[in-house]
């Protein structure tokens, strides 16, 4: 770098490894890496594969927070590693693979637990009126936009179930990103399917299985609110056993 | 391709009674999940206190003095202390299960949580000036 307005740093990564055809448990290598301070926690990474390391394996892509595939623990954090700013770390940072997934390689977690959970809550647009495309395009105020919208944002990071402890302690649960999205959906206007995502969410497995901790939402890259979209899933499914039990005259 | 995979993943055990210890963030959860305990054994007291009505002047009067020895006070304000924690923590997530929407707008959350506080506050002064303390 020429540039010498940026700041070069020194920087201590503590990397959990993993080698499944070597290792018997991941251990920790420590590499120093001349970093620059404005880099994020994934310009070490890449720094350190390409100069000091071939061999780490780990998750990315867009390097802008939108493709959800760098998250790890960072300092005991689950991050975004292009949103960790290397200026808010200490000299020494320590980086492992998502808490509460199986680790596939290095940094490299399986995600299939998650993948599954996501297919069951139906994330889609299940019509509610089912139109072919010459009857025109299913309309939307800004109003019913807004409703839902903050749920959209989820980019599948998978930085909430890191950090529930109720995924870790008990892993049917269908956790906090998989219930937001089908919550997401069913307060769309234009959809239809609530009730059959309430037969995977309304359940043991899921909303009830939260007790609120509320750490989903505080680690959440993209202000999403799982703990929000859960708790008012609890709410509805409640109004729904009310009226199905004592007003059943009551069409929902 | 066509080398095996050799996959093997590694699954790390979340500690079953210590989880909580692992962050601040699930410490302070637990925390607030104790003070409850705090709450339900104060409703027992009351209960009791019921059932010693129930049962006549005389034992409804040593009820009183039980309540006024040094380790009950201490425990009904500890009690009271862990109530207003919970009372004030569950109010300020209470905006979290009950989305407002003013026309286009969701209401932000501080109008949910003053709500609760407000029939907190009137609720109090009814159920006081109902057992004659004003």
């Amino acid at each position: 770098m020429s540039d010498n307005r940026l700041a070069a740093r020194q920087i201590e990564l503590e990397v959990l490894r993993y080698n499944p055809e070597t290792d018997q448990e991941p251990k920790f290598q420590n590499y120093s890496v001349p970093c620059i301070n404005e880099w994020c926690v994934l310009d070490a990474l890449n720094y350190l594969k390409d100069n000091l390391d071939p061999t780490l394996a780990y998750r990315w892509s867009c390097h802008m927070q939108v493709c959800g595939s760098c998250g790890m623990m960072i300092n005991g954090e689950p991050k975004l590693a292009c949103k960790a700013m290397l200026r808010d770390y200490p000299d020494t940072i320590r980086i492992e693979p998502l808490n509460h997934f199986p680790i596939e390689r290095d940094l490299v977690t399986v995600a299939d637990d998650f993948i599954a959970k996501l297919k069951r809550v139906k994330p889609y647009i299940i019509p509610g009126e089912k139109r072919v495309p010459t009857e025109g395009e299913y309309k939307q105020t800004p109003a019913q936009l807004k409703r839902y919208r903050q749920f959209a944002m989820c980019i599948n990071c998978m930085l909430c179930y890191a950090a529930c402890p109720e995924y870790g302690l008990q892993p049917k649960f269908i956790g906090p990103a998989a219930i937001s999205l089908a919550h997401r959906y069913n307060i769309d206007s234009r959809d239809g399917g609530r009730d059959e995502r309430q037969e995977e969410i309304a359940t043991d497995e899921g909303v009830w299985e939260c007790t609120f901790v509320g750490a989903c939402s505080e680690v959440c890259p993209k202000h999403v609110d799982p703990a929000a979209a859960l708790q008012q899933v609890k709410a509805a499914s409640t109004v729904d056993w009310y009226l199905e039990h004592f007003m059943s005259w009551v069409k929902k | 391709m066509g080398e095996k995979m050799s996959r093997r993943p590694y699954v790390r055990e979340v500690p079953p009674t210590t989880w909580y210890f692992r962050m601040p963030r699930y410490m302070r959860y637990m925390v607030r999940e104790v003070t409850s305990i705090f709450i339900g054994i104060y409703t027992v007291i009351m209960l009791v206190g019921l059932m010693r009505l129930s049962e006549g002047p005389a034992q409804w009067q040593s009820f009183l003095d039980a309540l006024k020895s040094p380790g009950s006070v201490t425990f009904q304000v500890l009690a009271l202390l862990f109530a207003l924690y919970n009372s004030f923590t569950w109010f300020n997530v209470a905006p979290k299960a009950l989305p407002l929407q003013f026309g286009e707008d969701m209401a932000p959350d501080s109008v949910v949580a003053i709500g609760h506080y407000v029939v907190w506050v009137l609720l109090s002064i009814f159920i006081l000036f109902w057992a004659g303390v004003f």
